[in-house]
């Protein structure tokens, strides 16, 4: 059985809200760039009637274009990336990059909650073999509680570390961790853990969500159907 | 005629102001609903172009407290979608007529800045 039919419409939601999130960012860089190319126009229209053209108005637009290309090749090798996520079941990742992409990926729906993302990049590279769709699922669903969670000061730092047994992420500056209901992790978040044979904990005096994660995932040979009445992940 | 544009990607609302005033119209800018707030403590405007999605505090959430304080201000809702749901709430708030998908027509927002102000 493939990973994918084990998570459902749990992996189906969220490559829907990437997608929504992300063709909205690229709506804003299309039309920025459509108003751009507007004032352009608009000044050759005004050229033509006699006014001076400046060139440093002209290069500034064309620097402002430039700009939003940039950031509109960034979001689509964000998206291409996160496509490609899901083509495989098992595959030795770097954290770190992932930790990225997940913050780029999130930027806008963060921003629409007033909350700032803190990436804490360690040097050395913490790798894990597993999926990774299905760990940028779960890393979704914890951004997501930590958002709740971030109270007042409203910054999330997200980092990662080895251990000795595989890799830990760590959701941290979660002010409001002891104020959120204990509604996390609910069932969305439960069967990723089940499938990653991950844990989460929530730690209220360090004021962060952490996510331990084995060095090596065994893909689907360790997973068992929950339907059929046995176990997943090797959790009882 | 006295327009303020409230969207929270900056380099659309000052390029739009520059093309609007190039129109005829004192086309202001805000990033932000607070921000558009605070100008209205000290300016008056006759039209808003509000985004639908903004951090915070939402285009319709803000249209309300800018009409609390501007009873007869009118309002022109801009969105990256054309989605239902996001239809369904700004033309709900403003009539499907005055509810834009970007990237804009300038001249289509004109023409609705200008028919919103006779109605």
């Amino acid at each position: 059985m493939a990973l994918m039919d084990l998570i459902g419409m749990t992996g189906i939601q969220f490559f829907g809200k990437m997608s929504a999130s992300i063709s909205h960012d690229l709506k804003n860089v299309l039309a920025i760039i459509n108003e751009n190319a507007g004032l352009l126009e608009d000044l050759c229209l005004m050229a033509n009637k006699g006014k001076a053209l400046e060139p440093a108005r002209l290069k500034r637009l064309a620097e402002d274009v430039k700009h939003q290309i940039r950031r509109g090749d960034r979001i689509i090798t964000s998206m291409n990336t996160f496509a490609h996520s899901a083509d495989i079941d098992s595959v030795p990742i770097d954290l770190r990059e992932l930790l990225g992409l997940l913050v780029e990926l999130s930027s806008r729906y963060a921003s629409m909650r007033g909350v700032s993302l803190e990436v804490d990049r360690p040097c050395d590279s913490i790798m894990a073999t597993t999926s990774p769709f299905i760990l940028l699922n779960l890393m979704w669903h914890c951004l997501d509680y930590a958002m709740t969670a971030a109270g007042p000061t409203k910054t999330v730092e997200l980092t990662a570390e080895k251990t000795p047994d595989g890799a830990r992420l760590h959701f941290r500056k979660l002010a409001g961790i002891g104020t959120v209901a204990g509604t996390f992790p609910a069932e969305p978040e439960s069967t990723l853990i089940r499938v990653l044979n991950a844990q989460i904990r929530l730690d209220p005096d360090s004021m962060e969500v952490i996510v331990s994660l084995p060095a090596e995932f065994k893909g689907t040979d360790n997973v068992v159907n929950r339907n059929h009445g046995d176990t997943i992940g090797g959790m009882p | 005629m006295k327009v303020l544009l409230v969207d929270d990607e900056k380099e659309l609302v000052t390029t739009l102001a520059e093309r609007l005033a190039l129109r005829g119209l004192d086309a202001q800018w805000a990033t932000s609903a607070e921000e558009a707030l605070s100008r209205l403590q000290t300016e008056s405007f006759d039209i808003a172009v509000l985004d639908v999605k903004m951090p915070k505090v939402d285009g319709l959430l803000l249209k309300k407290q800018m009409q609390a304080k501007c009873p007869a201000m009118k309002f022109i809702f801009v969105t990256g979608h054309g989605s239902s749901q996001d239809f369904e709430a700004g033309a709900l708030e403003v009539g499907s007529d005055y509810y834009l998908v970007k990237p804009l027509k300038i001249d289509d927002l004109v023409a609705k800045i200008k028919e919103a102000l006779q109605r």
